[in-house]
């Protein structure tokens, strides 16, 4: 097929490395321009690929693979703005110290976090959660009494299951009070695999 | 029904806007043209209405730009056509360059049509909305700009290949 027949049938022009280019020029100017509601990225981890997602308040979105990325982003789109963007560059930070932290180099992150996407009970519960340290482990049934709701620990347990934050928020630190692992955003792998990692070795 | 994430917009449509780009403007110029298209939709984005059909609004977007590009260098001293394409070691590279030059050299109306019905596949119908002019001779412009350009190729000195059906009308 010559040139002008794969213009009539609109297969001619197309070049991937233009197409990158204009990318990462879009999202240059994007950013200096302050177009950007929601900047994110994926991140490589021993738990799977994350994927990671800030508004110019901080960290607002961690997604597992199997909550599926597209699914989270429209998501995003709805309940926050459909002006998302990738932008790796300004999620370096988050990338770093996720790697920091799968690499037992980090126990505490350091990071601003948008907590807009929970609210009411399921935040308060997530707020007590960041006060659960690395390596400890606490209770559904601890969670729900602390919180003042003793009786709330179905609830608490949704609150787990819908944290936005996962891995920043520690919800695999929470266990049933029979010892059994529980539920986890992420799957139960996973959750197996951050309790292990936090372990002293 | 909401706006899907503009990052899935830039992935479905960058490579149309790009080569829309390219049909009207020398190569340095597209490339800006179509990063500055996808600036001012990104701006716009949250009022667009949704279920619109976004690739006919980014065509619409890119078209503005191309055209503001082209009045901006007119202004100039400098003819668009004695300014070099791209840099000369860079033209080896691009085996397309000889169709995208007759393109550029197309009349106006004729580049606009047939680069929005056959480089972004919209219908005639969109193609009109947004030279501002009627479908029929929406129709008329990428008819005429194709025979041209069929009529370049055919005449193409030894070594182009020829087109590789005799049809008169695309």
């Amino acid at each position: 097929m010559n040139q002008l027949d794969r213009l009539l049938r609109g297969s001619f022009g197309a070049d991937s490395a233009a197409v990158e280019q204009l990318r990462a020029s879009l999202t240059r100017q994007a950013t200096s321009a302050g177009l950007i509601d929601v900047a994110f990225r994926t991140v490589d981890t021993p738990v799977g690929v994350l994927l990671v997602a800030s508004t110019p308040l901080g960290l607002v979105r961690v997604a597992y693979d199997r909550e599926g990325h597209d699914t989270v982003l429209d998501t995003l789109a709805q309940e926050i703005s459909p002006r998302i963007l990738s932008a790796p560059e300004q999620l370096d930070q988050v990338a770093r110290q996720l790697d920091d932290y799968f690499a037992r180099r980090r126990r505490h992150f350091d990071l601003p976090l948008d907590l807009r996407l929970s609210r009411g009970f399921r935040a308060t519960v997530l707020r007590f959660l960041s006060d659960v340290d690395y390596g400890r482990t606490v209770s559904y049934a601890d969670v729900a009494s602390a919180v003042g709701s003793p009786r709330a620990v179905r609830a608490v347990g949704t609150a787990c299951a819908t944290n936005p934050l996962p891995v920043l928020i520690p919800c695999h630190r929470v266990l049933r009070s029979d010892g059994t692992v529980g539920g986890y955003v992420g799957g139960p792998e996973a959750k197996r695999a951050l309790l292990a990692l936090e372990r002293p070795s | 029904m909401s706006l899907p994430p503009f990052d899935r917009v830039v992935t479905d449509h960058a490579a149309v806007v790009l080569r829309v780009c390219r049909a009207m403007l020398p190569h340095y110029d597209a490339e800006d043209a179509a990063a500055d298209a996808f600036l001012a939709a990104l701006e716009a984005y949250p009022r667009l209405r949704p279920g619109s059909d976004i690739r006919a609004w980014l065509v619409t977007i890119a078209h503005r730009k191309a055209i503001d590009v082209t009045r901006r260098r007119s202004r100039q001293a400098v003819p668009v056509e004695s300014l070099p394409d791209i840099p000369a070691t860079a033209q080896l590279d691009l085996p397309d360059e000889r169709l995208w030059t007759a393109l550029r050299a197309l009349p106006d109306k004729q580049r606009h049509a047939v680069a929005y019905h056959y480089l972004a596949d919209l219908p005639y119908a969109q193609v009109a909305m947004i030279m501002e002019i009627s479908e029929v001779a929406a129709r008329r412009n990428a008819a005429d700009g194709v025979r041209t350009l069929r009529n370049t190729f055919a005449s193409a000195p030894s070594g182009a290949s020829a087109p590789s059906s005799q049809e008169r009308t695309p």
